[in-house]
């Protein structure tokens, strides 16, 4: 087994945040992990990207270039990633900011309204944990708590008030799907 | 047998590589008497140049580091922080210092490093057969300024102890010349201030020597030495730049006194 | 203790510090600028020192002297740094100097790009600067290994006195992984009589100069004999390499850091198509395991190189051949980097050619 997955949005949407919490709780599951940020000169025109492979055998190549899940948060990186999602595969985007569908007909499409969710959680800021909580529940299927334990090791005790909230956004998503 | 003059225990045995009528031979006297007259000959490290000081490990009798062309600041930087309560110099040339390694001195005085440079200031290269120094004063003629330096072509020469005594990091800086008796005896006092002012943790200390190269300038002992008085003092001015132990006010009136001299 | 997941810069500069580095020198420059951003943290947390130097050729002589004044010390940069400090690093050859180097390579020539790039190999393994000399390169495939190595370079660096390049790409510099690193690593550091740190005449070691000017010929000749008989031995001792699936192997795939990565997937696709292929991965590329590539000639027709250049790696594999098997080659250049598939075609190429 082994799952590709590209998370692509503007910066400050999460985005490489949602690929190391995939990480650590997949980590925490036995899983081999590997997480490969975007570090090109894009990521000074505001936009971010970062490829996760989850295995259960010693990763190969950490790029993710035919992504077998693609999470994307914005209309820019559905327009530049929509066509590398491998058929057959899964494009989860972000039905709150992108106006249109992904075209594509061989790939599992999900929409996902997690801006708008957010907003009714009453947080705007964890629209990318409705988003991983999606993410999780159609492709990785790994325990909540695994995440959790994830955000919370992230963010450390100082923000441990915050975890109450992201469990509500993670579980908000999972029921989505 | 009464013992009425000894040479300082901080320089070695070794002939020195100098040619006759150089005087880095008595800077390194003055340098060595005061880490001797210090006591501080067992904690000192040295940083040797590329120029004609370059086999200065050979003379100074403490443990030495030789370093690439210009880059004794950062050597001297990297030994100062391994071993703080060590005293650290360099001893450069103006090729060394002004020319290749301009950004690493201007660097170590601008962080204040704890460390002494002695430079050394002949106006010319030496030891590559005196070729244009970025000290070399206008019109004086080396083998690459055959027709004299030519300030449109190559600019002023750079005054380095007035450059460097404007930056925050500096503790002391001065310039000091070796052409007569009373003129090495006030190099002397300058040069064991720097390294008491190291000591102290002062900061970034420097002493700017006018040196003579008989050799290249194409003069004997004397006249060099005569040379550096008309020519070299009027352009480069003796006196104190920067002194953190003195007041702001004193230390400019210092080099007034001396500019006007 | 727990599994980390760290980014390599980071493993890198926490393996240093685990393995007793105390002072780091560096300049920004991507993609390496995590080593410098964790080393300026942490060296504070553990009485060390961080010193961001003004250029390159600053920081690679302040290292110099922290070597010669007998630390542990490292540097780290990329493919245009690492152009600057081979001044520095001469100097500290010439002088026997132990300290780390790490380039974590990016697209060049000139300012090239910030992605990944196996460009600077002739760079590392061949010295680099100028003078007959070689110097330890290590070649990290994976996080957990550039740490491993990093730390490994510390021992290494001071038991031969000279300086270690530890040698990933962006890739690596830039992913995550999880690490589990000890507390400390274990560390030989040797006596350090040549180091100044202050001398007497009552000392009893003799005065230290840290030096690389021999002005007689003759006795720079002695110098360098003796360097060439510390390579030997470094040959002799040092060499380390992966291999897998070679024992039967037709066609050796022979690709180092990253792109080890890249050709063990594309191996294990062969392998599922009925392609006996395997791959040798060389983790000290200097020493290069020239023996082991012999080795695999026994039973391999073909071997083929594959590199993020435009073909460095290939000519020592040539070289420990010497012209008994045929060697072919694929890469990509300028921060491209080959892909799984691409791999694989050419090993399928490759069979072709030995029906």
């Amino acid at each position: 087994m082994e799952t590709k997955v590209l998370f692509a949005g503007f910066g400050g949407q999460g985005v490489l945040l949602m690929g190391q919490l995939l990480c650590k709780a997949a980590m925490h599951e036995d899983f081999e992990v590997s997480w490969m940020p975007s570090y090109g000169p894009e990521m000074r025109g505001g936009e971010a990207n970062c490829g996760v492979v989850v295995a259960d055998e010693p990763i190969g190549s950490p790029l993710v270039t035919e992504p077998d899940v693609a999470v994307i948060m914005n209309k820019p990186s559905l327009d530049k990633f929509e066509s590398q999602v491998r058929s057959g595969g899964t494009i989860l985007y972000n039905s709150s900011l992108i106006d249109r569908k992904p075209a594509r007909g061989d790939v599992r499409v999900i929409a996902v309204n997690c801006n708008d969710i957010a907003q009714e959680l009453g947080n705007p800021r964890v629209a990318n944990m409705v988003m991983l909580g999606a993410f999780n529940k159609a492709a990785t299927n790994l325990p909540v708590e695994s995440l959790i334990g994830a955000l919370r090791a992230t963010l450390g005790e100082s923000k441990e008030k915050l975890i109450p909230i992201n469990r509500k956004a993670i579980e908000t998503g999972e029921a989505l799907v | 047998m009464a013992v009425v003059f000894e040479k300082t225990k901080a320089l070695t045995d070794a002939t020195l590589s100098y040619c006759p009528g150089c005087t880095h031979g008595i800077i390194h006297r003055l340098v060595a008497e005061s880490i001797d007259e210090l006591g501080v000959m067992e904690k000192s490290i040295g940083v040797a140049p590329v120029g004609c000081a370059v086999f200065a490990y050979d003379f100074f009798n403490i443990d030495m580091q030789q370093a690439a062309h210009g880059r004794a600041p950062a050597v001297a930087t990297g030994i100062k922080r391994v071993h703080p309560n060590n005293v650290v110099f360099t001893y450069q040339g103006d090729g060394d210092l002004a020319s290749i390694g301009m950004a690493e001195i201007v660097h170590a005085a601008a962080r204040g490093e704890k460390i002494t440079t002695i430079f050394v200031n002949n106006a010319i290269y030496g030891m590559t057969g005196g070729q244009m120094a970025p000290t070399t004063l206008v019109g004086q003629v080396t083998t690459t300024s055959p027709y004299g330096r030519n300030p449109e072509l190559c600019g002023m020469p750079v005054r380095m102890a007035e450059m460097l005594g404007g930056l925050a990091g500096a503790a002391y800086v001065a310039r000091v010349s070796v052409h007569n008796v009373r003129a090495v005896n006030e190099a002397k006092r300058a040069i064991k201030k720097a390294f008491e002012l190291q000591i102290a943790g002062k900061g970034f200390t420097m002493v700017e020597v006018l040196s003579t190269c008989p050799t290249n300038w194409g003069m004997n002992p004397v006249e060099a030495l005569g040379w550096v008085e008309s020519n070299m003092i009027p352009y480069y001015p003796l006196g104190v730049f920067k002194d953190v132990s003195k007041d702001a006010v004193l230390a400019s009136k210092d080099v007034s006194a001396k500019e006007a001299n | 203790m727990a599994k980390l997941l760290m980014k390599g810069n980071e493993a890198i500069a926490e393996a240093a510090i685990r393995a007793g580095c105390r002072y780091f020198f560096g300049y920004p420059i991507t993609p390496q600028n995590q080593i410098p951003e964790y080393m300026s943290k942490r060296m504070p947390q553990v009485g060390g020192t961080f010193l961001q130097a003004e250029s390159e050729v600053a920081a690679i002589n302040m290292v110099y002297g922290a070597a010669g004044a007998g630390a542990r010390v490292m540097t780290s940069s990329s493919g245009p740094g690492i152009s600057l400090k081979q001044e520095g690093i001469t100097y500290i050859v010439g002088a026997e100097l132990p300290c780390v180097i790490v380039n974590i390579m990016r697209g060049g020539p000139g300012l090239g790009s910030i992605q990944p790039s196996q460009s600077d190999y002739f760079q590392a393994t061949r010295g680099g600067g100028h003078g007959d000399y070689n110097m330890p390169v290590l070649a990290p495939a994976s996080v957990a290994e550039a740490a491993e190595l990093t730390a490994k370079a510390f021992d290494l660096a001071d038991k031969y006195r000279t300086p270690v390049l530890v040698l990933g790409d962006g890739m690596i510099g830039q992913m995550m992984e999880p690490v589990d690193m000890p507390e400390a690593f274990p560390q030989t550091v040797p006596e350090k009589p040549w180091a100044t740190v202050g001398w007497s005449d009552k000392s009893a070691r003799p005065r230290a100069v840290v030096n690389s000017l021999y002005i007689d010929p003759k006795v720079l000749e002695q110098h360098n004999i003796r360097l060439q008989e510390k390579y030997v031995k470094i040959a002799a001792e040092q060499v380390q390499v992966a291999t897998e699936l070679t024992d039967d192997a037709e066609i050796v795939l022979v690709a180092y850091g990253t792109m080890s990565r890249i050709a063990r997937s594309a191996v294990r696709a062969a392998r599922a198509e009925g392609i006996k292929v395997g791959l040798i991965r060389p983790i000290t590329l200097w020493p290069f395991p020239s023996d082991t590539i012999r080795q695999a000639a026994k039973t391999a027709e073909r071997f083929l190189v594959i590199e993020m250049s435009a073909g460095q790696m290939i000519e020592d594999v040539k070289l420990a051949l010497n012209g008994a098997r045929p060697v072919g080659f694929y890469g990509r250049m300028g921060g491209m980097v080959p892909s799984v598939d691409e791999v694989l075609s050419e090993i399928r190429k490759t069979a072709r050619k030995g029906e």
